[in-house]
């Protein structure tokens, strides 16, 4: 007789049994012991139907294809330029992919791209040794000037950006600055420097009570209130 | 001869605990667990690059645990600072008690660094210890199978003690025997053991047993830790 | 490297405030709990905001210096623990921590906080030697003045142990006091640009030009000064900076409390 033991948006931390009995399917973040079904990291339970999983509420960002993420160039080397991203495997971006410029042999590559600057890149691949190759051509991806860098957890950036970017761009319009969020956890701020402040504030806000009801609705009053001014989103956001 | 007998807590019952998550904002993740007077911090930082890189893994990451005492921490002198033959016994022996819970596959060519420190002891340090970095290592997001609990039980003059504070341990009437254990309660299996003094086989098994409980109530104190941590929102 | 993040400070400081909200003249929480640690003979642990440090009092006897044989001394160690930061390392000290050291033992030693003749035990034969240690368990930054206001309270805290004349009895404490006559405070004053910050988090100390730390007794006289970083500080800088952390070692000297 298969039987759930916890409840859906329960906090569970490694080694609790979820469920027992084979109808039950493990998914990320659980396994399989005999017949019953067991966490494998502290995170909230969330049961689609048959399948049992964890959303992960720590644990440092993993490398994965297609993520855009924000890094610093820790390394300028002649076949291109080494990105730190707030993980333990740093990335490469190569001469090819950096930009549709033409760099000719020689250059000083410094010159694209120095160490210290901040970059918002696309990964395009990952071995099985975690080795990261990123692109920083395409839509968006480019080195990015003044304004100011906070990190989060990883985890959290989906509940940073919000259904459709609806969260982020609230803090955006609110603070009317512009606002970049890295999937590895890295956030971009640039704006008026009060208002920079604001938006970290709600970000942090966000990341610590990521899994309370009526979050974005605690946001906005706290934005509010700190702007002085209320939210109007544009139309096809609402 | 004075057999020893317990005057504040039963023999199969340990000191108070106090067990908390997330108290080290800087690292990764922070485990805190304090039985009786012992009290431990552990930190871990990682998964991180691994330096120097002839010790990187493709396959696997590497679990490095630094065991260390405050100077002001021992019962009478100061302990000189920096690591010494004792405090690097008991880092490889909490490796060994941690490894089997984790998957090192998961960050090939990284490590995973755990310092525990401790600000007083008094007896079960290294119980205390591996509590603590157990809980570090959940809060950090790790993939676990499960917690690791520690304790420490033994005997004196034959009568199974759990959890034996300083007094206890340096108790000197008889055969005494001081016995650290680390148990994974999912699998039931020991990743730590091992034995100071002198016992029967017979009293070994009885310790062993008796120590079961002593586990579950150290148990529940890191689940509640961590699960505190996460209820009331990051710091 | 770190050109675009002290613009950014800069911009911010224009406005009147810091990274995290606060004025540049303003401290964050701090608290300090004394006798901590049982196995100590003085205690103390210290938070400014989330910096976190526990300070701990031992003693041992042996002989006075050849040229001060009626005095016993102090001595003073910082350990910049591997769990308080992932910038440190395990191993030996590093010389930012041995820095502070020097300078928190200056401040006690300098201000004759402890009169060194009451440490005697027997003239040119035996006397006190006071063990100071503080570990770090979180750097949020300003781990100077964190560090020093522990070294303080832990003494005030501390006690003499048993000792018959042959051998000191750790596990029992006497009812008299360590002998301290004064508190020296220190305060930390950073300069970025033309702006003087105390109480600085990682992000400014990083961007710090300079530092000046300042040790005060009660009676406003200053007993310890430091200045840190490679940068320069004019004598306008000076006067501002010595007069800023004069006042906040007042601030803070009310933290103390106790005896």
């Amino acid at each position: 007789m298969s039987e759930l033991l916890i409840k859906d948006k329960e906090i569970v931390v490694p080694g609790e049994e979820l469920a027992v009995g084979m109808d039950f399917l493990p998914s990320y973040g659980t396994y399989r012991r005999g017949d019953k079904i067991i966490s494998n990291m502290v995170g909230l339970v969330h049961i689609e139907g048959k399948v049992v999983k964890l959303i992960p509420l720590s644990g440092k960002y993993a490398p994965k294809k297609e993520d855009t993420i924000i890094g610093q160039v820790i390394d300028v080397a002649m076949s291109g330029w080494r990105i730190e991203t707030n993980c333990a495997y740093s990335a490469m971006v190569s001469l090819k992919d950096a930009t549709s410029d033409f760099i000719a042999r020689g250059a000083d590559l410094t010159q694209y791209f120095d160490i210290g600057d901040w970059v918002v890149a696309k990964i395009i691949n990952v071995t099985s040794q975690k080795l990261v190759d990123m692109t920083m051509k395409g839509p968006g991806l480019r080195k990015l000037k003044g304004g100011r860098v906070t990190r989060i957890n990883t985890n959290k950036v989906p509940r940073v950006i919000g259904k459709a970017g609806s969260m982020v761009t609230m803090i955006k319009v609110s603070t009317d600055t512009k606002i970049i969020v890295g999937q590895n956890g890295v956030v971009w701020i640039q704006g008026e420097p009060e208002m920079e402040s604001i938006a970290v504030d709600a970000i942090k806000m966000i990341e610590n009570q990521s899994h309370v009801s009526g979050l974005t609705d605690k946001v906005k009053e706290f934005l509010e209130k700190a702007t002085g001014k209320k939210i109007e989103m544009p139309e096809y956001n609402r | 001869m004075m057999a020893y007998k317990r005057e504040k807590r039963k023999n199969d019952e340990p000191r108070e605990i106090t067990a908390k998550a997330g108290i080290i904002p800087r690292a990764d993740g922070s485990g805190y667990f304090k039985i009786g007077n012992t009290e431990a911090y552990a930190a871990v930082y990682g998964p991180r690059n691994l330096f120097p890189r002839f010790k990187q893994n493709p396959t696997k990451g590497i679990l490095r645990c630094n065991y260390n005492m405050m100077p002001f921490s021992g019962m009478g002198n100061r302990v000189r600072p920096g690591a010494n033959r004792r405090s690097k016994e008991i880092s490889m022996i909490t490796e060994n008690a941690l490894i089997p819970v984790l998957d090192l596959h998961e960050f090939p060519n990284s490590v995973v660094d755990v310092f525990i420190e401790l600000p007083q002891t008094d007896a079960g340090s290294r119980c205390a210890g591996i509590c603590a970095a157990s809980i570090a290592l959940a809060d950090a997001g790790l993939a676990m199978k499960d917690l690791v609990s520690s304790v420490a039980v033994g005997h004196l003059g034959g009568t199974v003690f759990v959890d034996l504070d300083y007094n206890e341990e340096a108790f000197d009437e008889g055969d005494v025997a001081d016995i650290p254990i680390a148990f994974i309660p999912k699998t039931e299996e020991y990743s730590l053991l091992q034995m100071d003094g002198i016992t029967s086989k017979e009293i070994l098994f009885e310790a062993l047993e008796v120590s079961k409980k002593a586990i579950e109530i150290i148990y529940k104190a890191q689940q509640d830790a961590l699960k505190q941590r996460y209820k009331e929102g990051q710091k | 490297m770190n050109q675009d993040l002290k613009t950014n400070i800069l911009r911010t400081l224009q406005k009147g405030f810091r990274y995290d909200g606060r004025k540049t003249d303003e401290y964050r929480e701090i608290s300090v709990e004394t006798g901590v640690v049982k196995t100590a003979e003085g205690s103390a642990c210290v938070k400014i905001g989330e910096t976190h440090l526990i300070a701990g009092i031992k003693t041992e006897i042996s002989t006075p210096y050849p040229d001060s044989p009626d005095k016993g001394t102090i001595m003073v160690g910082v350990e910049f623990t591997p769990m308080a930061s992932p910038n440190f390392e395990p191993g030996p000290p590093s010389i930012q921590s041995i820095e502070i050291a020097r300078v928190v033992d200056r401040g006690i030693r300098e201000s004759k906080s402890i009169d060194f003749k009451k440490l005697c035990i027997t003239e040119g034969e035996k006397a006190w030697i006071i063990i100071i240690d503080i570990c770090i368990v979180n750097d949020d930054g300003n781990l100077m003045d964190a560090a020093s206001l522990a070294a303080i309270a832990a003494l005030k805290d501390a006690k003499f142990p048993e000792f018959d004349g042959k051998a000191i009895n750790y596990k029992k404490l006497t009812d008299v006091p360590i002998p301290v006559e004064f508190s020296p405070i220190e305060s930390t004053v950073l300069k970025i640009g033309d702006y003087f910050l105390v109480d600085p988090i990682p992000e400014e100390e990083a961007v710090a030009e300079a530092k000046l730390t300042v040790a005060t007794m009660e009676d406003g006289k200053l007993c310890a000064m430091q200045k840190s970083g490679a940068g320069t500080l004019t004598i306008e800088d000076i006067k501002k900076m010595v007069e800023l952390a004069a006042e906040k070692t007042k601030e803070i000297r009310a933290h103390l409390g106790g005896r």
